[in-house]
């Protein structure tokens, strides 16, 4: 549920991101991609770090974007989505058998 | 290109077998594993990833030859068991790719994020203590759309380049980048309460 104060903040936000070097949420999202691969240079990462300042949400979203792809990540390469402890046998003999039939 | 779970991070072209049985035989016990995993991770399906690791090394086999060394085998043959994959992939029912826009950041009139308060999220370090939260994180990855999960799978999991992915996909690099975001975007929504603490 949306609160009074949230609101009231928002409108505060919106309008102070329509002041020079400031850009909106919706456009903050646009970079983080970029931000994160470390290919936002000179003023596009000082825009992009001035609105990570002074905007709580964007900062809370950053955090729990990283933070998945850290769960995501140890999710997928330590299971056992990882290596298999054993090799299938019967997946080794059907390759080894159908060596040079393709 | 870094390669995720493999024990040798490349392979040497004097590591491919020499056409003796016993090279090949050793050769295949070798990489079986690795090439099983990356096709489980993206065929979710233990049968057709098995039968996509056998047709890869047949094709491994067949282009042994002409493997010009311009990339490792290691990348070679990644590739290879990709787009074995893939194609299997292909030939399933396609998903409807509107599901997960539900699942993208919303943002009010002014541009400004709607976003739950974060009081006191969980860290990774202490999700991944619980047993269950392997499981759990890996349901969830596995909900998100084909088209969108293999973009994170190869760029997140498997660390190939946006160029490389483009090229496996058949897609532009500009389209990569706006299905990996979406990705982790939608993953980080469904995971939210894991990382709030009120899941599991």
């Amino acid at each position: 549920m949306i609160t009074r104060r949230k609101k009231v903040m928002r409108r505060i936000h919106g309008a102070m991101f329509k002041l020079p070097l400031m850009i909106t949420c919706e456009a903050f999202e646009d970079f983080i991609l970029a931000y994160l691969d470390g290919e936002l240079k000179g003023k596009q990462k000082f825009i992009f770090e001035m609105h990570l300042g002074v905007c709580r949400e964007c900062r809370d979203y950053l955090r729990a974007y990283k933070s998945s792809m850290e769960l995501t990540k140890a999710t997928l390469t330590n299971s056992e989505n990882a290596l298999p402890e054993t090799v299938p046998e019967d997946l080794v003999q059907a390759v080894l058998a159908a060596r040079g039939q393709v | 290109m870094t390669l995720a779970n493999s024990p040798e991070q490349s392979v040497s072209s004097a590591e491919l077998p020499d056409g003796s049985d016993q090279s090949i035989e050793s050769f295949v016990r070798s990489h079986t594993g690795w090439m099983l995993s990356l096709a489980k991770r993206i065929l979710r399906d233990d049968s057709d990833a098995e039968d996509a690791v056998q047709t890869a090394f047949a094709n491994i086999f067949k282009n042994l030859q002409a493997f010009d060394g311009r990339s490792t085998a290691k990348t070679w043959m990644h590739r290879i068991v990709v787009n074995q994959a893939l194609m299997t992939l292909r030939k399933r029912r396609p998903q409807s790719e509107e599901e997960i826009d539900e699942l993208l950041p919303v943002f009010d009139a002014n541009g400004c994020r709607i976003e739950d308060d974060w009081a006191n999220p969980e860290t990774p370090e202490g999700l991944l203590q619980r047993t269950q939260t392997r499981s759990h994180v890996a349901r969830l990855i596995d909900a998100l759309p084909d088209s969108h999960r293999i973009v994170l799978i190869l760029r997140d999991i498997e660390e190939l380049s946006t160029a490389d992915v483009a090229e496996q996909l058949n897609i532009t690099e500009a389209n990569v980048k706006v299905r990996l975001h979406r990705a982790r975007a939608a993953l980080k929504k469904l995971l939210e309460p894991l990382m709030r603490g009120d899941a599991l």
